[in-house]
């Protein structure tokens, strides 16, 4: 089904604005996305008639907001196609999802001498807590290599996995080149090994279909940020086995079965993950967003999305001294680039002026400029609310941003 | 000249602009006409890191004054660089300290100072008063 994007744009109030002067061109998706009406009008409703805190209170609110957020927990099992919803556990986001592995999993499972691996292209929310980790457990951090297309090189994955590699954590989709990385494949190859896989899936899920049963991941991360939904909250994905295994992340209400001051017992499962009173009312946003990501069906939205980044592709391809920073076959939401001879930083300001919204620098992935050799990219990343004539004025202004800094 | 005699002539310049494209067309060609910094200079300890553009600010004195020599890796940034420069540099401490740089705001690019992660320019300004007071207070000694 073709989507009716002028139609899906009137759904998101915050696309309908002029800066400086121009109509906002808005291209900065892959940092966060807008949020359609809708997500906007089920947190206030939230606000407004149903809050309450949750799991505890014996009265009418109360009830109507458990059944709310426990019902959001099933429309996120539901979208990950996860086997059941108390693998479904409310982080405030990717980033916390990640370090909430890489502190329970590691303190159970990582001694000293073990080896966590990550690859190159990893945002720093995808680095700094196996570090952190790895520190507190005298562990070993190693690196999947990546080619100067921008793509793992997997040949060197089986020799990296030891019988020391107790983790192995891998971005789905790059945040700063787009590259789509073959994650089955890589779950396959680590399983072998016997290593578990976490899957950062931040820059994903708005763009394509996630199982994580087909996957057969241990752990996937998303945000709902980037999915059209509210800021601070996200989903951990983890296999059952794992999640039981692992010790609680925080100490608080809401995570504990018994207290005193003697002996604690731990919440079952997700509950035994979310300490103190959770973020309902943007659980609720989050839930909203993916039932409007389903109502426009998430293979409509690849299609248009692949349609446009070709376009943008073979556009900015003509562009003069324009160099693509990552080159990969399989790319999705993200086209990073440079010009020879300008910052990226002027670029950006440029466009800024011309009311075209990019993110320019390192984009949180130091690692991945250093290896480029260059100090950050123009980073053009697509919603599903995009189209040809943005793209199309985004071609013009940077023809302007050459002209002026030549 | 002193700082605010500086700043009143870079407003009156600037008011010359009916269009932003020509306002940046001149920040653009301030910062190429900033006199070459020189290459040993780049040092860390010169170093002031923003999150996307770099400065790197070289602080001298003589004769109770002081003078600064600057840089940037990004042009519009080196631009406004090159205009602190025109005021601050060659102005006593005292008048260095006391300098609130109001001409920034008048001329339209508060933007780029309240940027405080992703350009040096805010720290660089610190910087200068920083070796201002410091200079200052070692002559008071």
């Amino acid at each position: 089904m073709l989507l009716n994007i002028e139609q899906i744009r009137t759904d998101f109030p915050a696309l309908h604005q002029h800066v400086n002067g121009r109509k906002l061109i808005y291209f900065d998706n892959a940092a966060t996305t807008q949020k359609p009406q809708a997500v906007i009008n089920r947190i206030s409703e939230y606000y407004s008639h149903e809050n309450s805190n949750i799991h505890r209170g014996a009265h009418y609110l109360s009830h109507k907001a458990t059944e709310a957020y426990e019902q959001a927990r099933k429309t996120l099992q539901q979208f990950l196609n996860a086997p059941d919803d108390r693998q479904i556990i409310f982080t405030r986001g990717t980033t916390e999802s990640i370090n909430l592995v890489a502190s329970s999993f590691c303190k159970k499972f990582v001694k000293p001498g073990d080896e966590i691996l990550i690859s190159a292209m990893e945002h720093h929310s995808n680095i700094v807590p196996w570090q952190i980790a790895c520190q507190d457990h005298q562990a070993e951090l190693k690196v999947i290599p990546m080619n100067d297309k921008g793509e793992l090189e997997l040949e060197h994955l089986s020799t990296l996995l030891t019988s020391k590699t107790k983790l192995l954590a891998v971005t789905h989709v790059s945040n700063a080149l787009g590259t789509i990385n073959p994650i089955k494949e890589i779950i396959t190859i680590a399983h072998k090994n016997g290593t578990p896989v976490l899957i950062d899936g931040a820059q994903a899920t708005s763009h394509l279909a996630v199982d994580v049963q087909d996957l057969d991941c241990d752990f996937y991360c998303m945000s709902a940020h980037k999915l059209y939904g509210p800021m601070g909250v996200g989903v951990l994905y983890g296999k059952e086995s794992w999640l039981e295994a692992m010790p609680p992340y925080q100490g608080g209400g809401e995570m504990i079965k018994d207290v005193s001051f003697t002996k604690t017992s731990y919440n079952d499962l997700p509950f035994k993950f979310e300490a103190g009173t959770p973020n309902v009312g943007d659980v609720l946003g989050m839930e909203e967003a993916v039932k409007y990501i389903n109502h426009l069906g998430i293979k409509n939205i690849a299609a248009h999305e692949t349609e446009l980044m070709d376009y943008a592709l073979s556009k900015l391809g003509s562009v003069d001294t324009l160099r693509f920073i990552g080159t990969p076959n399989e790319r999705t939401g993200v086209i990073s680039f440079s010009f020879n001879d300008i910052h990226p930083y002027d670029t950006g300001i440029i466009l800024d002026k011309l009311g075209i919204a990019v993110r320019t620098g390192h984009h949180c992935a130091q690692p991945v400029m250093d290896f480029f050799g260059i100090p950050g990219t123009v980073r053009v990343s697509f919603g599903f609310y995009n189209t040809r004539e943005e793209v199309d004025q985004l071609i013009e202004a940077l023809e302007k941003v050459r002209i002026m800094f030549s | 000249m002193t700082i605010q005699e500086q700043e009143k002539n870079i407003i009156a310049e600037f008011e010359l602009f009916d269009d932003w494209m020509d306002k940046y067309n001149y920040i653009i060609e301030l910062g190429k006409s900033l006199p070459p910094f020189d290459p040993e200079l780049k040092q860390d300890k010169y170093l002031i890191k923003g999150c996307q553009a770099h400065v790197w600010l070289y602080p001298t004195h003589q004769n109770g004054k002081v003078f600064f020599t600057a840089d940037s890796d990004a042009m519009i940034t080196k631009g406004i660089v090159a205009l602190l420069i025109r005021v601050l540099s060659g102005q006593p401490p005292v008048e260095i300290i006391k300098s609130n740089l109001d001409f920034i705001q008048q001329i339209g690019l508060r933007d780029h100072l309240s940027q405080t992660r992703s350009n040096g320019l805010s720290n660089m300004i610190k910087q200068m008063k920083l070796y201002a007071i410091a200079l200052e207070s070692s002559h008071k000694k």
